[in-house]
């Protein structure tokens, strides 16, 4: 029989079970399936072509002011933004998490106290607050409380639109990492700490070694989210007269009046850059699973198994 | 070595109480575990074990009396007739004599079987990384595993897993190496393969504390067994005494479980 022959002696060839093993199976057609994903494409082309070839969209004007040099200079400062609040908010964050873990109380209490305040209240507020610190606190000092002062600056000089965009974001978004963060560490089974602790590390080794590693697995998905979150919400810096990508498209319309044509070049650089991070996450995301998969690993590294096997 | 030094047990316990809360698990241990000696904790669940197991590290703190490893009070320093609690990183440095395999494996479930077993030893004990693998590929190769130095601890059987993990608490070169009942969470077909490496160290003049349940591995491989029930030490001998001939009711009954 043809099929037995294919498949060699694993096939049963006794009369019907033959027919009946089920490496011969075959999926069968989903006439529903392929009905919905026809309707679905009809859809999804029809919006398009609409969009596409409306004339108040103005894609022309989209292509013409879509690299232009005072958008690109926007998008730079909104990328600029996003990644040092993050990075900033990122290790802030890590510091909150583990000071709220600690079995310090005050530390603990403090790092609670910080996530509360920066949680609570509206980002755009505490921006504003930032930008206008100099009326609250015109002269910042450092010195011994109720005693001489040792050094002092003019707020103004220290905090420029820049600063206070960057203090504004960084800051809340720690409050908002030290959770991410504290949520993964929680996440991580006792018994490794305890583990790092009976094999003689150090909290901060145990924490960097053993800890951390594992927890990126719960903490990577929705700092992804927060990443994006970001790189919207540095769009409010205009407001404290910083140029984001934002920004920079609303001056442009001010002069040129086309409204949504501008308004599409940020969105599409907004979806562009979104989707390099949604790539990046999914990297991420398989690096620190890496645990988790089964053979494929295993048989790839092989070769070196039996080298260090014969080295020994 | 003067004979004084040489008669120091390797690790002396002495009236050690331990509570969680108002519930006291440790009333008053006295044990010696003498160099090179294997000794067996056996006693029924909930005696506190586990417990006097993780005061010897430290991984608990007792609320009376005192431990010694090699020496060393664990956790404290006299000086000066004043005894003062250690830093965590003075303690950090007592722990790294001191090996511990426990019941659920532990392995670090991101790094693989050599990595898990290097991580102490170039990490804590700053050995040379090369000369750490070579080590750990050597150890893994005596618990029978050369063959899975690069899987992770996910693709081991139970009993491969354990072993991983003796070899990780092997790889720092320990004075002591405590065992926190290494085959209770294994599949009865699984617990001989790990009973074999344990008897092989044993012979190999290791001092081991073994808590278990396997009453034939404290028969032949322990030099003497301690009976443990209700946060004290009910019996303390050879294995043919404590276990053939149990001197104490709670001990006879606790066995006669076992036949
Ligand atoms: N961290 C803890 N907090 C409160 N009670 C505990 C803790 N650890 C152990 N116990 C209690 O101490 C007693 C002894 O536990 P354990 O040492 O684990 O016993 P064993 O190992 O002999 O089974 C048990 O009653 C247990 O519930
Ligand atoms: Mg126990």
């Amino acid at each position: 029989m043809n099929n037995a022959m294919k498949h060699g002696q694993t096939l049963l060839t006794e009369g019907e079970d033959a027919l009946r093993d089920v490496q011969l199976a075959h999926k069968p057609l989903r006439f529903d399936r392929i009905g919905l994903w026809t309707l679905a494409l009809a859809i999804g082309g029809g919006f398009a072509y609409t969009v596409g070839t409306n004339k108040n969209f103005g894609w022309p004007i989209v292509a013409q002011y879509f690299f232009d040099p005072a958008v690109i200079q926007g998008l730079t400062v909104t990328l600029g933004l996003t990644v040092v609040a993050m990075v900033l908010g990122v290790i802030l964050g890590l510091l909150l998490a583990v000071a709220r873990m600690s079995k310090d109380r005050l530390a603990s209490s403090l790092s609670s106290l910080f996530i509360w305040f920066f949680r609570g209240t509206p980002l755009l507020v505490q921006l504003i607050f930032w930008y206008n610190l100099s009326t609250l606190f015109p002269k910042l000092s450092i010195g011994i409380p109720f005693g001489p002062t040792l050094a002092s600056w003019n707020t103004n000089d220290l905090v420029t639109p820049v600063t206070a965009a960057i203090i504004g974001l960084a800051l809340n978004e720690a409050a908002y990492m030290a959770e991410i963060i504290r949520g993964g560490l929680l996440s991580v089974d006792r018994g490794q700490s305890e583990t790092a602790e009976a094999f003689g590390m150090t909290r901060a080794r145990a924490l960097r070694r053993i800890i951390l590693p594992q927890a990126m697995r719960s903490i990577v998905p929705p700092t992804g989210n927060q990443l994006i979150s970001m790189i919207k919400a540095t769009s409010l810096v205009s407001v404290i007269a910083m140029a984001d990508l934002l920004y920079s498209v609303q001056s442009i319309y001010n002069r040129t009046f086309e409204v949504i044509p501008m308004l599409l070049v940020a969105v599409v650089w907004y979806l562009l850059i979104t989707s390099v991070l949604n790539v990046g996450q999914g990297a991420i995301e398989r690096y620190y699973s890496r645990g988790d998969r089964g053979q494929q690993l295993a048989a790839r590294k092989e070769p070196e198994t039996a080298l260090t096997g014969d080295a020994a | 070595m003067s004979p004084a030094i040489a008669n120091t047990p390797l690790v002396r316990a002495r009236n050690v109480h331990k509570s969680f809360g108002p519930l006291e698990v440790l009333k008053g241990i006295d044990l010696d575990v003498a160099s090179g000696e294997v000794v067996t904790i056996l006693g029924p669940s909930g005696s506190g074990k586990s417990t006097f197991l993780r005061c010897i590290n430290h991984l608990e703190s007792i609320n009376q009396g005192l431990i010694e490893v090699d020496g060393e009070q664990i956790g404290y320093r006299l000086q000066k007739g004043r005894l003062d609690k250690l830093p965590n990183r003075a303690i950090a440095a007592q722990r790294r004599k001191i090996g511990m395999v426990f019941q659920q494996f532990n392995l670090y479930p991101h790094m693989t079987a050599l990595e898990n077993v290097i991580e102490a030893p170039v990490g804590v004990h700053g050995q040379n990384s090369k000369e750490a693998r070579r080590y750990a590929t050597e150890l893994l190769a005596r618990v029978g595993l050369s063959e899975k130095v690069n899987s992770y601890p996910r693709q081991l059987s139970g009993g491969q897993q354990q072993r991983v993990a003796i070899a990780r608490a092997l790889a720092i070169q320990p004075k002591l190496l405590l065992f926190d009942e290494p085959t209770s969470a294994l599949d009865p077909e699984l617990v001989g393969e790990v009973l074999t490496t344990m008897r092989d160290l044993a012979s190999q003049g290791l001092t081991m504390i073994v808590v278990t349940h396997e009453i034939g591995f404290a028969r032949e491989a322990a030099d003497r067994v301690v009976f443990m029930d209700d946060g004290s030490v009910v019996e303390v001998g050879p294995p043919e005494e404590v276990i053939s001939r149990p001197q104490h009711p709670r001990t006879r009954s606790f066995l006669s479980r076992f036949i």
